[in-house]
């Protein structure tokens, strides 16, 4: 119970020292949409990790609770409405779980391939109303709105970026804890029990499609939370917020960062953000990228990135982790030349005639600048080919001396 | 009066009869056998009283109540539970989270999603108490997928009994297992079943003679005796099932 | 009136066939590897794109030939060495990893072809009107897409009833082990079946590059009305896929064609409202506005009152 207390406190006390460290304008930019798609990726998470329902179409409640926010903020303005902005996330989330009640209604009865085909037909049908209902959605422009009006929270207006961050930070804050909490309860314990064997479920007195309602709404409530809190950063929505485009990034995130662990969705969320934020300034390429690390997670890392730091339990609770550093790095230095060199290909074929790389002037019409690259590349591959054997030994003998210790 | 009554019951799957006009009474706190062929449809029946399949025709009348094509967890709320023939658990929960989900309805959790689990005191000392009977307390935090076959069968036992069920149906719970585990499992039904009603399929007729206070023989979905185990042994028509034609002398 | 149903039934009829093309392959797929290819679209935009590319060289009818059979080549090394290894970890890992690779392919397009709309043109030999009817021509290249999609059904048809080839395939569907067991080689014909259905996708995207435009997005376009047609049909169920392709297709040529919508039947109803009434999107809709949205909403009608599709028995 301590080390969870401590846990938690160690989670809010990154969450308050983060913008001290990266304060810069783009660092702040960042930090703010890393709240938004943590929470965002722990509500896909819910429904996939913990209930077991493969969904393509998540964005409609995080989409919907963010138009419903930039309304609010607009009546707001209006001074239809009289309350704090800080309050907004509130609002989206309300709207994530009318929408979820509803959709969840006739959708949960089945989980497979008929609930995520029911998912993805009804993210279609919503985008093609949005194009239709011009003046909820607004079109292709989309809505826009202002954070600055309403009474002041303890005289914050929100005017800076970092302000907004805190806003943010505290909502992620509380909706991590509730949603970890839900895995503590009853109905969470059984969500997994239904993800795992819905026949037995029923079994022992749970209606699966019940069971199954419950992470539904959760599930699209905190989605809604998530789009409160774009409404708030960006200050505008559009139909692109909840299209499959958003849909399949949520997926992709939750998948790369590890479904079955709590924390997965965490850690996919902040490498596919700094991807996104980054990478996207260097390369214009940076989705093909982000596509081939995609499909090589699915291929060898079926849990994602916290699943493979899982994997290094039995180690190093045998204390057998040392002896897998070196194999490790000997393995990850031809790795990365292998990458590096075909980063530097890709870049290459789409240049201008020079591409600044690595301190080399490469030019695209030269045989001699593929050749440097591809023989680099070679010299990477077989640097990981040679390493590998190894590597795989060191992982043997960690493991199978932790099993002895076990026994 | 009795607890569990079938009556006139059938089951067609298209044009074929699986379960031919089956009635059947237990009494409680009966230990009742089904033994028959391969294929005669015990299966079939298991999963008609449990729920899994709704009847064709006829009633299923549970503690005076009819229970026929009502979902598996309305018959299990109402005191009926099940194991399977092929292991069934959440093989991806630990053994402890498996037998504490098994005995959340009855102790009342329903879908609440307000009260933590690690707080209930009292579910937390029954399931591991459960674990104890069933002999894997020292597994309890092993993912449930990771357990050897015979301790799988275990715990897919003990996640039918622990709801506390007035009603226990195992489907051949010794199946597979060598015969020291066969034994191991056949004092533990004993154990966890007393003072229950309990209705078993089971190959092992050792096993089923041992146990049983009367046993009911199914041919090609129908019932053609049911009696106690002494008259079963010297029925002729079940002979005739079991060993093909008496021979015959006109 | 009549001219313009006979025409969206045309266009429907065409529309329908092409669906076809993918939703057979998609549903062969399914129905020998459970696995509902997301990426099926992303080789029909492969087939269009390589074909452009193939007929600069050596025109139109050598792209026909050379680009499905380059596209199945490329589905059967996809299934070889990646979906192969995906399927030990289960159908939501599958479906992901198809999910995964429809988003790499198109980046993919993007990475050689670039992002802007290829000039990708019909044969000359087909650049005629086959007939005119009430002063409307129908080009010979529809009637040539009609008469090609007709052509491949009956060979399938043919091939999986009457051949050898056929009754394995149709047994492997069934009963995968048991066909092991009598000592055929199940992941050799998964991947021919993967590589066939791909090369299909391939052909559809020959033939449907020139009319409905080559470029990066087209498989989107394309790609999700595939996946509810063949759920709409029923998973695995050849015949409830022709029925849903062809239903998709000529209620959306129907709603397209037809000039009717919430304010003739508002007028009908003797109801009116005011312009400025919050809901006015709602009351000035018109047929050809929700054309797009009507495969969803036969979707989500369909899996409602029947989970398994208007010809399917099979639940997951």
């Amino acid at each position: 119970m301590k080390k969870h207390l401590l846990l938690w406190a160690a989670y809010a006390l990154v969450l308050v020292l983060l913008p001290s460290l990266f304060s810069s304008v783009l660092g702040i930019s960042i930090l703010n949409q890393m709240t938004i798609w943590i929470l965002f990726a722990l509500s896909y998470n819910m429904m996939l990790g913990q209930g077991g329902m493969l969904s393509f179409g998540h964005a409609v409640y995080f989409g919907l609770g963010g138009f419903m926010s930039v309304h609010a903020l607009n009546l707001i303005a209006d001074e239809v409405l009289v309350f704090s902005i800080t309050l907004i996330p509130l609002v989206g989330g309300v709207f994530g779980l009318l929408a979820a009640l509803f959709i969840g209604s006739f959708s949960t009865r089945k989980a497979g391939t008929v609930f995520a085909m029911i998912s993805l037909g009804i993210g279609e049908l919503i985008v093609a109303s949005s194009l239709i209902f011009v003046d909820f959605f607004g079109g292709e422009a989309g809505v826009s709105g202002d954070r600055t009006y309403g009474p002041a929270f303890f005289g914050i207006e929100f005017l800076q970026d970092s302000e907004v961050y805190y806003l943010g930070a505290f909502w992620l804050f509380v909706a991590t804890l509730l949603m970890y909490l839900f895995t503590q309860t009853p109905a969470g314990r059984m969500a997994n029990a239904v993800r795992d064997n819905p026949e037995r479920a029923e079994f022992i007195g749970y209606s699966t499609r019940r069971v199954r309602f419950i992470t539904f709404c959760a599930a699209g409530m905190f989605a809604g939370v998530a789009g409160g809190l774009f409404a708030i950063n960006y200050e505008f929505i559009t139909e692109e917020n909840l299209n499959a485009l958003t849909s399949g990034r949520v997926l992709l995130m939750a998948y790369i960062g590890g479904l079955g662990f709590f924390i997965g969705p965490i850690i996919g969320a902040v490498i596919l953000t700094l991807m996104n934020s980054l990478l996207s300034n260097y390369s214009e390429m940076w989705m093909l990228y982000l596509g081939i690390l995609f499909l090589l997670t699915v291929m060898f890392l079926p849990k994602g990135f916290a699943g493979f730091i899982m994997m290094h339990r039995a180690a190093w609770n045998n204390g057998k982790m040392g002896s897998l550093v070196l194999p490790y790095c000997l393995t990850a230095l031809p790795a990365g030349l292998f990458l590096t060199a075909f980063i530097g290909m890709v870049e290459l074929s789409h240049a201008d005639e020079l591409l600044h790389f690595l301190s080399m002037d490469l030019a695209n019409d030269s045989a001699f600048s593929w050749f440097v690259l591809a023989m680099l590349a070679a010299i990477g591959a077989g640097g990981v080919k040679l390493a590998r054997p190894r590597l795989a030994a060191a992982w043997e003998h960690a493991n199978a001396a932790a099993q002895e210790a076990k026994s | 009066m009795s607890i569990l009554t079938l009556d006139s019951v059938c089951k067609r799957f298209g044009s074929t009869e699986i379960i031919r006009d089956v009635s059947l009474a237990i009494e409680p706190g009966e230990k009742h056998a089904i033994i028959g062929p391969n294929g005669a449809g015990k299966s079939t029946l298991f999963h008609l009283i449990s729920g899994r399949y709704n009847v064709s025709s006829g009633a299923i009348d549970f503690k005076g109540e009819a229970i026929q094509n009502l979902p598996p967890y309305e018959i299990a709320r109402r005191g009926l539970a099940r194991s399977f023939q092929v292991t069934n658990i959440f093989h991806r929960m630990s053994v402890f989270e498996n037998i504490r989900c098994a005995l959340l309805w009855s102790e009342g959790y329903r879908y609440s999603f307000w009260r933590l689990l690690g707080k209930q005191t009292a579910l937390n000392a029954r399931a591991h108490d459960m674990l104890e009977q069933i002999g894997l307390a020292d597994k309890a935090d092993l993912p449930s997928g990771e357990l050897a076959y015979a301790q799988q069968r275990a715990l897919e036992l003990g996640i039918a009994v622990a709801s506390g069920a007035e009603l226990i149906m195992l489907d051949e719970p010794v199946a597979g297992m060598s015969n020291s585990e066969a034994e191991n499992a056949v004092a533990l039904i004993r154990r966890i079943t007393e003072g229950k009603t309990l209705i078993m399929v089971e190959h092992d007729m050792n096993i089923v003679f041992d146990i049983a206070d009367r046993i009911s023989v199914l041919v090609y979905g129908e019932i053609i005796a049911t009696d106690k185990p002494e008259h079963i042994r010297s029925n002729t028509r079940v002979q005739e099932a079991y060993l093909g034609e008496v021979p015959n002398d006109a | 009136m009549n001219e313009v149903f006979i025409f969206a039934t045309l266009n429907g009829l065409v529309t329908g066939l092409l669906l076809f093309m993918l939703a057979s392959g998609l549903t062969l797929i399914f129905s020998m590897m459970g696995v509902l290819n997301f990426a099926h679209a992303s080789f029909y935009m492969l087939g269009a794109y390589i074909a452009y590319t193939v007929s600069g060289y050596i025109g139109f009818w050598g792209g026909l030939l050379i680009a499905p059979l380059l596209v199945g080549a490329l589905g059967a090394g996809v299934e070889r060495y990646g979906l192969r290894r995906v399927h030990s970890y289960g159908h939501v890992a599958e479906l992901i990893f198809t999910f995964g690779l429809a988003f790499l392919i198109e980046e993919l397009v993007q990475f050689f072809w670039g992002r802007d709309t290829k000039n990708y043109q019909t044969p000359e030999l087909l650049d005629f009107a086959l007939f005119t009817l009430f002063g409307q021509e129908f080009s010979a290249y529809r009637g040539f897409m009609i008469a090609i999609s007709l052509g491949i059904f009956a060979a399938l048809y043919v091939v999986l009833t009457r051949s050898r080839v056929g009754i394995i395939i149709q047994a492997s569907i069934s009963h995968p082990h048991t066909v092991a067991n009598l000592g055929h080689n199940v992941p050799f014909i998964f991947m021919c079946v993967f590589g066939a259905g791909t090369a299909l996708a391939g052909v559809a995207g020959v033939i449907a590059g020139p009319v409905l435009t080559t470029f990066p997005g087209m498989a989107v376009v394309l790609g999700s009305i595939v996946y509810i047609i063949v759920v709409i049909g029923g998973l695995g169920s050849l015949p409830g896929a022709f029925i849903a392709s062809l239903l998709v297709g000529l209620l959306q040529s129907y709603a397209i064609a037809a000039d009717a919508g919430m304010p003739e039947l508002l007028e009908w109803l003797g109801v009116s409202f005011e312009r400025s009434h919050p809901l006015n999107d709602l009351w000035t809709l018109k047929l050809p506005q929700i054309a797009p949205v009507l495969p969803y909403l036969l979707l989500i009608l369909v899996l409602i009152f029947k989970p398994t599709g208007l010809m399917g028995n099979r639940e997951e």
